[in-house]
């Protein structure tokens, strides 16, 4: 059963400090950056840093997640030599913008697996930051069998379509909606973009609630201070949940009766709710550690 | 394994540890300089881990100097991993 991942937190991977406290920020993963939090002189020690915290920290249930550099960077494989442990989880791969850019990782990625006798393969995650790349999410999201989400890039897309990032955040609906369609076709997780002022919590707040309504397993955060706020929006609410239990007992009592058609305080309940009904509990469990 | 420039790494932040590498002539060994806000608790365990890794990698003459900062053991040894690599 995949994890959850409503809180995904960036973490310097230069940062000794940040990293060895990964476990105990309470997100849903954390994402070591190799690529825009460590200067292009600290690659080096940032990777091996990292290569030693990875076997020697225990993040508990907690997803373990490293940014690499991009493709076009001459780094990525010198990244990949490094990170590539088993307790690594995931890796998230910058600058996505096409399917083919995430087979060539994958073929990297299983060559070194092969040599490090890794058995269970590495996930990735997919970062789309660019129009092509947009344009290009139900592909993406179908590339390989190691794809486990794409999150979605705001600051460097809306740069890309030449205009700016605001508040209300209508220029990255469509990309926002196109990335969710193409993920939830492919089966894989949808994580929104950071929200860049970390001091406008209610601003995150706003903006979270319009990713979740969007249709968003979760978002990616700069800030410890941002996790818990993410979180409540991201988790179903305690009606939420009694709502979505009584539905899956309405559901059980008209199957005993062999009743074809089942309604719960007069209204007709049919398989897109039954489906929401069980979705939502299923995260209520995982959150509770049920699942 | 001969170092052939000065190098450095890591920083003075908090759970960090700046490690300063020098090269030394043949049959010098290793002269070994700790610094740590912890030094009464762990100095020897930092001579120790900075001891085994310059073995493993197979430093044999080498002027170190730690500037610990609360490291943790892992940070310490990628720090002197970095420094070597950077001094070669």
């Amino acid at each position: 059963m995949e994890k959850l991942r409503q809180t995904m937190l960036f973490i310097p991977g230069n940062n000794p400090g940040m990293v060895q406290n990964g476990v105990v920020f309470d997100s849903d993963s954390v994402i070591f950056d190799l690529e825009d939090a460590v200067s292009l002189k600290e690659k080096d020690t940032a990777r091996i840093l990292l290569k030693h915290a990875l076997v020697n920290i225990d993040y508990g249930s907690v997803e373990v997640v490293v940014r690499i550099n991009a493709l076009d960077s001459d780094l990525l494989n010198e990244d990949l030599e490094a990170i590539v442990k088993p307790q690594l989880d995931t890796i998230l791969v910058p600058k996505i913008n096409t399917a083919d850019d995430i087979k060539q990782v994958d073929e990297i990625l299983t060559k070194i697996e092969k040599e490090n006798d890794i058995e269970s393969p590495i996930k990735l995650i997919a970062l789309v930051e660019t129009a092509l790349g947009v344009e290009n999410a139900f592909s993406i999201a179908a590339s390989s069998e190691r794809m486990t989400a794409i999150l979605f890039g705001g600051e460097d897309f809306t740069a890309d379509i030449r205009t700016e990032r605001t508040d209300r955040g209508e220029e990255i609906d469509y990309a926002r909606s196109r990335i969710v369609v193409g993920c939830r076709a492919a089966g894989i997780d949808a994580i929104d973009t950071p929200y860049s002022d970390i001091n406008n919590l209610d601003g995150l707040a706003k903006d979270a609630k319009r990713a979740k309504r969007l249709g968003f397993e979760g978002k990616s955060l700069i800030s410890p201070k941002q996790i818990n706020i993410v979180n409540k929006i991201f988790s179903p609410t305690e009606e939420e949940v009694n709502w979505a239990k009584r539905v899956v007992r309405a559901i059980e009592r008209a199957e005993k009766e062999g009743k074809g058609v089942i309604s719960l305080d007069g209204k007709m309940i049919d398989a897109p709710i039954v489906n929401r009904a069980k979705r939502i509990i299923n995260i209520a469990a995982k959150k509770e550690g049920v699942l | 394994m001969k170092l052939i420039k000065s190098s450095q790494a890591g920083s003075l932040e908090s759970n960090d540890v700046l490690v300063l590498v020098k090269p030394e002539n043949d049959n010098t060994g290793i002269k070994l300089e700790i610094d740590s806000i912890v030094i009464n608790q762990f100095g020897d365990r930092i001579k120790e881990i900075v001891e085994q890794k310059l073995a493993a990698m197979k430093i044999e003459n080498a002027y170190i100097k730690i500037k610990d900062k609360g490291a943790l053991d892992c940070t310490i040894e990628a720090r002197i991993e970095a420094a070597i690599k950077r001094a070669q």
